[in-house]
């Protein structure tokens, strides 16, 4: 017991104090990657070398349509490595959390020289895109919030509709002492009906529809539905198939969409914080 | 020794077997007749001691007119692996069943007449095992088969379990949504008050058509999928698919490469192995260790950010090598960084080991018998705390584990408490092979530059993950793609083991036992 108590002391206080200060984040974390459009002089690399085809290309005749959607990304920074001459960058942004699905989506058009490269931007919709509300704005309200909205505690019950585990780690990491989502009042029940939050990870299999289902409508109103993850919103690498649906929204009706492979401790808390404020106003 | 045992095999089946090229010399690949099939398995382990990895099917119809069954043989001390490959006509889809003799087998099987409907004649529990019941009566791995076939919403029969009879005795179903933040898996407890009477398992509710997905994917796009197979295995499924290719293509990855796969492989395992000692503490009521598991854990996740832009080790690895070089401020900050978390580390099993009550919970629980562990074919973690030695990484060099000799542990007791200290003992290893690795580090380039790779090559890789034995398969298709992708995760070994593991503990310790072989789920269902 003694010894208990000494490693305590003298470990000290080990969270992480985000979202009240900015997330510790490494010089290497691959974010959001960031597009230039106007210098951006072909497409087409980042299209090709695209796991999951969340930059997709379509041209007709001399103009091209470049359809971005961070809803497939998987952060692996490939798109930026191909484009050679500049366009597409890595930054370190991880807030990316939205309540629409086409809050996830940018497209661009482009008139092209004969040999396929970029002329010049004829539009965007950048500037809609990707809402620009941070988990420190969210913070300052938050705990406010919580107790407003839910009495001090909000109850999450975690589904695992098919993913490949990896945000199931992420989000065990949120119970961790680091990230530690007690301190908001939020806290992961054993069941739907103990729930107001689901956090749904994908893609949803075959097998897994009806479990998903039941669950939704096992948990009591009002509820809000967060997925989580590429796969959680489009299916991600797995896309649709034989044994997989894909998307969390193709079954049940879903409130807020985290994107990442898998998002981060501190995307999750984001997304999670952003679901809060839409369960204040229901 | 490869034409001897092609000697040693046509006496003993006859004349018609022969030999098939492979790309490595660390493969050999004979064809027999699908009536060899279970004389030849017998012949392997009782003249060779040799162990089936894996068992898997392909479909060549389209190509050759027949499927193909193969049979993965290792052997103590040969770091080769011997491959007999039976052709099974299409008219004639079925193969005699080995699994009475050789229980390891068991879901293997039964995932080839799921997935390719040949069927595995005398197999001692036919039912359906990767397909659910109620599935309609497809064979996705069949060629004819499209990965983007719709099919009909489901009405067939659900699984009929076991009855549970008898005065006092219950049936507990638990999942496939548990109660706790894991993976989709239902248990089925048969119980006489506390004490479990039995277990059964369904699991394949994870299923996405993985190994179907794979021969569509242009081969670098692919790479991904591979690290998708099981979210805390990323960086080996990865590393077992690339090697793969590698492999069939004749692609020599770089010294430097081969060097900083084993830190990250290493990482990888010490990440998990950390959250599973403070997982397994937790489960028994020693909040406290979990606590400090989970700081350390964020301290080496943190570490694996630094040194690939991702905690979970994703996208670095490639064809080829690995995508990008470290720096003299990356390498320094691993060094610091591990001397960091194998401090943490030390004082965090300290305070477990000191624990009486921790320990008195972990002791005893959950054993699996080292007779049951060698019958079953576990691998990994489970199967060292129960007897069976081996590890791929000793057994069949890959990457640059060859110039760092470890110890590999081994008990006997198979306890939850000696999987504790497996992991224990191997985290130890870990920090000093991650230094001795990064500490040598040599020159050159991270990545072998490679044209586009050859069509129809098959080559076999194994990985030692943190949770055990990893093998993938690939034959390659045109156009930069494949043919056939399988992956053997080594959770399809262990399950059955779970269901031995349980049998007689009380109910309450089923977590506990449950996380301390913390098999994936997604890995096994693909």
């Amino acid at each position: 017991m003694f010894k208990i108590l000494q490693k305590t002391l003298s470990t000290g206080i080990a969270t992480n104090p985000y979202p009240q200060t900015a997330a510790l984040v490494s010089e290497q974390f691959r974010g959001r990657p960031a597009f230039d459009f106007p210098a951006w002089q072909d497409a087409r690399p980042a299209a090709e070398a695209c796991p999951t085809g969340a930059i997709a290309v379509r041209d007709s005749g001399l103009t091209r349509e470049v359809a971005i959607d961070y809803g497939l990304c998987v952060f692996c920074g490939e798109c930026a490595r191909v484009s050679y001459a500049g366009g597409v960058r890595m930054t370190r942004e991880f807030e990316l959390a939205t309540r629409s699905r086409e809050g996830l989506r940018i497209t661009a058009q482009y008139e092209l020289y004969a040999d396929g490269t970029h002329k010049q931007l004829i539009s965007t919709d950048e500037a809609g895109a990707v809402t620009a509300v941070t988990a420190e704005m969210l913070g300052r309200e938050v705990e406010r919030t919580v107790r407003q909205a839910l009495g001090r505690s909000l109850a999450i019950r975690e589904v695992d509709a098919g993913s490949c585990n990896g945000c199931e780690l992420e989000i065990v990491a949120l119970n961790n002492p680091v990230h530690d989502i007690e301190r908001f009042g939020i806290h992961f029940v054993a069941s739907p009906r103990h729930a107001d939050m689901l956090l749904v990870t994908g893609p949803v299999t075959r097998n897994m529809e009806m479990a998903l289902r039941k669950t939704y409508d096992a948990t009591p109103h009002p509820k809000v539905v967060v997925a989580v993850g590429a796969c959680g919103i489009s299916g991600g690498i797995f896309g649709s198939s034989y044994a997989s649906i894909g998307a969390v929204d193709r079954v049940i009706p879903v409130d807020v969409y985290i994107p990442g492979c898998p998002p981060r401790p501190e995307a999750l808390l984001h997304g999670i914080l952003l679901a809060v404020y839409r369960l204040a106003r229901a | 020794m490869m034409n001897s045992l092609l000697r040693e095999l046509r006496e003993k089946l006859g004349e018609h077997v022969a030999p098939v090229a492979t790309e490595s010399s660390a493969e050999a690949c004979f064809q027999i007749a699908p009536g060899d099939i279970p004389s030849a398995v017998e012949y392997m382990r009782d003249r060779y001691q040799a162990r089936v990895a894996t068992v898997f099917a392909e479909d060549r119809t389209p190509a050759e007119g027949v499927f193909y069954n193969y049979y993965v043989f290792e052997q103590a001390g040969n770091p080769g692996y011997l491959i007999l490959r039976a052709a099974i006509p299409a008219g004639e889809p079925r193969f005699p069943s080995i699994a009475a003799q050789l229980p390891a087998v068991n879901w293997q099987e039964r995932e080839i007449q799921d997935w390719f409907g040949l069927e595995a004649t005398g197999h001692p529990n036919p039912r359906r095992v990767a397909l659910h019941d109620n599935w309609p009566d497809v064979h996705p791995l069949r060629k004819e088969f499209a990965l983007d076939q719709a099919l009909a919403p489901f009405a067939g029969e659900q699984h009929v379990y076991r009855p549970t009879l008898g005065e006092g005795v219950f049936q507990i179903p638990v999942g496939p949504v548990h109660a706790g933040i894991i993976e989709p898996g239902h248990f089925n407890f048969a119980v006489a008050g506390e004490p479990i009477l039995y277990l059964q398992l369904r699991m394949f509710y994870t299923h996405k058509g993985t190994e179907k997905l794979f021969e569509s994917l242009p081969i670098p796009r692919a790479v991904f999928l591979a690290e998708s197979i099981s979210g805390d295995s990323a960086f080996s499924h990865g590393t077992a698919f690339c090697q793969a290719i590698e492999r069939a293509a004749h692609i020599e990855p770089p010294a430097r490469a081969e060097a900083m796969r084993v830190v990250l492989l290493e990482l990888e395992r010490l990440y998990n192995h950390i959250a599973d000692i403070g997982a397994i503490a937790n489960d028994v009521g020693f909040a406290i260790a979990n606590a400090h598991a989970g700081r350390v854990r964020e301290m080496a996740v943190g570490l694996n950010e630094a040194l690939t832009g991702s905690r979970l080790l994703r996208g670095m690895v490639c064809v080829g090598g690995v995508r990008e070089d470290w720096s003299g401020a990356q390498l320094a900050r691993l060094g610091g960084a591990l001397d960091e978390v194998e401090r943490e580390f030390g004082e965090m099993v300290a305070l477990v080991k000191s624990s009486d009550s921790t320990r008195d919970r972990l002791e005893k629980t959950g054993i699996l018998r080292p007779e049951k562990a060698e019958a079953l074919g576990v691998v990994g973690v489970g199967g060292r705390a129960s007897g069976v030695d081996r590890d791929v990484r000793r057994d069949h060099p890959y990457a640059a584990y060859a110039l760092f000799p470890f110890r590999v542990p081994v008990y006997r007791e198979g306890d939850v408490w000696h999987r504790v200290q497996v992991r224990i003992d191997e985290a130890g290893e870990s920090f000093g092979i991650v230094r001795r690795a990064a500490a040598g580090l040599p020159g050159g380039p991270h990545c072998a530059p490679h044209q586009p790779i050859p069509a129809d090559r098959c080559a076999l890789s194994a990985v030692e993950g943190w949770r055990g034995e990893i093998v993938h398969w690939v034959r390659t298709g045109r156009g930069n793609r494949l043919e056939r992708c399988k992956v053997k995760d080594p959770s399809i070994n262990n399950w059955p083991a779970l269901v031995e593991a349980v049998e007689g503990n009380i109910i309450a310790d089923f977590p506990v036992i449950n996380k301390s072989f913390n098999l994936s789920y997604s890995g096994t269902d693909r």
